[in-house]
């Protein structure tokens, strides 16, 4: 017996998973350009238990059934998959031939359900591609969704069905397996259709397909919406605890505006002190953002439930939720691929989030509902990047619309968004 | 309407010694628009009728902010919170009410971070405390029978989900509640909120309160609710362009006054 196949195995294996940590790792570099935040709200219980409700117990996806309940199936079907990946891998390191089947009777229980499991994601994601493609299902078909979006979203599925066909195929053409006559649920029915073939051939080519295939959607992941498979569960519990309504006060304005107010603040004194670098308000740039909005856009999987919930884009507006999520890891990529280049620093392109990605007009439309964080399956939040963009625009550019100017300048001067007297204030009861 | 109504102000009742229970919070819209003047009366009127101490700030009260902070002036919200969370410490204010979803969601969730923490209750909470206290009774009168929908305000639902308190006031009024396709959760945005109230929509295809209007007259109510004086001024002006003089827009606390002709 050579060991030839088990070293091949052993190094595709190895760089498979190297490339694919070493993505990873560009993550969390990535992630980390972001400002990081304190997570003062909640204790860690309830954030644990957000994660199992909403990430693995999948509570918010049946929301809408027909693709919540889909989605079950491929999602369980993938987690389940993953023991006879354990096999694959265990047998390819070690020249052994299904190692679980000594466990007996149960291993053809287990691998029946695997089956079973195979064909109901097959038939699954048949549906999801014609969701998307045929039906054209409205979420799937705005603007942002061009190009490499759509096309992302279709290799997932290809993806999918080719890795599910592989495993009924080994399973099928493995003639031992076929023997024991337990468990072939789905690859029993297939069988015969490779009648007079090289069936051994195609069992030992389907089964190295399927591991490589997996390595390489392994590896597709870093690149695709389909992230969400792993950051579904630190983004949910890193998720808000606050009510939906409260936007976070800046620390830096509350000391500005602590001292702007105190009657008592000896302003020569303060300009003694060493300038503490007052940074700047709001985001124009993903730097400015911070890590959970970050790993919001690379937990973001593109399913447009929070846009097709958004009133603005409902109502013909550019807002599109969904989009400043793309945008802001389009843009946050861009940053990565820069800091690649120039190993390890970053080299300003001239470029920025606000302007090149996400337009003013954009922003302004948005009423702070909070139908898109409602709708998130998987808790990002895109009020919160408008929100802090729309801080930059205004109090670092002074840009807001010209009545919102009139607005504030109102409340600044009567107390009220209008031109009333706040001497005024109880003159209702008069009328 | 010239009546006036009895409407103490906490620097009066300060002044005798006397501390309310609750200081109603009136907000820039109740104080000063048309529409959302009728709410703040209909409300101190029930909240005579239950004998409800109360106290307003009246020229003392200001802006919360909450329009500046959703259009990013963070300074301005802030100089506005600090100016208010002073004169309402200086009262030593504990429990506070307001008729408007937007005050109350600033009070309560955005005060307490800059030394404002209180009890704040959304004044369809607050009616419904009082009924469960039996210090107010709400009959149908002339609501009996009618089809009232409710429109969620954003700032109350999911910003703070209070669904039921307006809906459980509104069931007792003997009408029948019918709900809109899209209530609760997934209850539709009038179009106000974020600022919007003040400025022209972007460009789009659509006005959003003639959006959320179409929503309301599909299950063809008599009344449309509302607990919120933005969402009623943009649901009558939907009710004015899309079925004029068939549909009233009324705030709970109206139908609850109106009922029992207060
Ligand atoms: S909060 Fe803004 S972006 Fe989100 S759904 Fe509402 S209007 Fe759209
Ligand atoms: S933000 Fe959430 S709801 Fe919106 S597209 Fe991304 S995953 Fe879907």
């Amino acid at each position: 017996m050579t060991l030839l196949p088990n070293i091949i195995f052993g190094l595709i294996l190895l760089s498979g998973i190297g490339f694919f940590v070493k993505n990873i790792n560009k993550l969390r570099r990535n992630i980390k350009l972001g400002k990081s935040i304190n997570i003062e709200e909640g204790s860690s219980k309830q954030r644990w238990a957000n994660m199992a409700r909403i990430a693995l117990g999948q509570s918010k996806m049946v929301r809408r059934p027909i693709s919540g309940i889909l989605h079950i199936i491929v999602y369980v079907g993938f987690i389940v998959l993953n023991i006879e990946v354990l096999e694959i891998v265990i047998d390819g390191l070690f020249g052994t031939h299904r190692i679980f089947s000594s466990i007996g009777s149960l291993y053809g229980v287990l691998i029946g359900i695997f089956e079973v499991f195979a064909l109901l994601v097959f038939v699954a994601v048949v549906v999801f591609w014609l969701r998307r493609n045929v039906l054209r299902i409205k979420r799937f078909m705005s603007s942002e969704m061009k190009g490499w979006p759509k096309l992302d979203g279709n290799l997932i599925l290809y993806f999918e069905l080719v890795l599910m066909a592989l495993f009924i195929i080994m399973n099928a053409t493995d003639t031992q397996f076929q023997s024991m006559n337990s468990g072939n649920i789905v690859s029993g029915v297939v069988a015969p259709w490779f009648e007079g073939l090289p069936i051994h051939a195609i069992e030992r080519a389907a089964w190295w397909l399927h591991i490589v295939g997996i390595l390489i959607f392994l590896n597709y992941l870093y690149y695709s919406k389909h992230l969400h498979i792993l950051l579904a569960f630190p983004n949910t519990y890193y998720g808000r605890l606050a009510p939906n309504g409260q936007m976070d006060n800046l620390d830096s304005v509350t000391n500005e505006v602590k001292l702007m107010m105190d009657p008592d603040a000896d302003p020569y004194a303060l300009a003694d002190e060493p300038a503490d670098e007052p940074g700047k308000f709001g985001a124009s740039d993903v730097f400015d953002l911070n890590r959970i909005q970050l790993l919001n856009a690379y937990t973001c999987t593109e399913c447009g439930r929070c846009t097709s919930e958004c009133p603005a884009n409902q109502t013909g507006k550019k807002l599109s939720p969904r989009k400043i999520m793309m945008d802001t890891r389009d843009r946050l990529q861009e940053v990565g691929q820069i800091i690649d280049v120039n190993k390890g620093t970053f080299k300003a392109d001239g470029k920025q989030l606000l302007g090149d990605y996400i337009s003013n007009e954009e922003l302004w439309a948005c009423t702070s509902c909070n139908a898109c964080v409602e709708a998130c399956p998987i808790s990002i939040n895109p009020l919160s990047i408008i929100l802090d963009m729309r801080r930059y625009l205004v109090m670092e550019q002074s840009a807001a619309p010209i009545e919102l100017n009139t607005m504030m300048t109102n409340i600044e001067n009567n107390g009220a968004p209008w031109p009333y007297n706040q001497m005024d204030r109880l003159n209702w009861n008069n009328e | 309407m010239s009546e006036q109504l009895k409407v103490p102000t906490m620097a009066e009742l300060h002044a005798q010694g006397i501390v309310p229970e609750v200081l109603f919070w009136v907000g820039c819209a109740g104080s000063f628009d048309d529409r959302a003047k009728k709410i703040t009366k209909a409300l101190v009127k029930i909240l005579h009728k239950a004998n409800v101490k109360f106290a307003v700030l009246g020229a003392e009260e200001s802006c919360t902010g909450d329009p500046a902070k959703r259009a990013g002036n963070e300074f301005l919200f802030q100089m506005q919170a600090i100016t208010n969370i002073e004169v309402l410490n200086g009262y030593a204010v504990n429990k506070i009410v307001t008729a408007c979803p937007h005050c109350f969601n600033t009070l309560k969730n955005e005060y307490p971070s800059l030394g404002g923490s209180y009890e704040v209750v959304h004044h369809t909470q607050f009616l419904k405390s009082l009924l469960e206290e039996k210090r107010l009774t709400i009959e149908g009168g002339k609501f009996k029978g009618k089809r009232i929908t409710f429109h969620d305000p954003c700032y109350l639902g999911r910003a703070n989900n209070i669904y039921e308190a307006p809906r459980d006031l509104i069931s007792k009024l003997d009408g029948e509640l019918v709900e809109m396709k899209n209530c609760r959760k997934k209850g539709l945005c009038c179009g106000a909120g974020g600022a919007q109230m003040f400025k022209d929509a972007e460009a789009g295809d659509k006005e959003i309160n003639i959006e959320r209007t179409e929503q309301a007259i599909e299950v063809k109510p008599e009344i449309i609710a509302a607990g919120c004086p933005f969402c009623n001024t943009m649901m009558t002006d939907g009710v004015k362009n899309k079925a004029e003089g068939q549909i009233e827009v009324m705030d709970v606390a109206e139908l609850i006054a109106n009922a029992q002709d207060l």
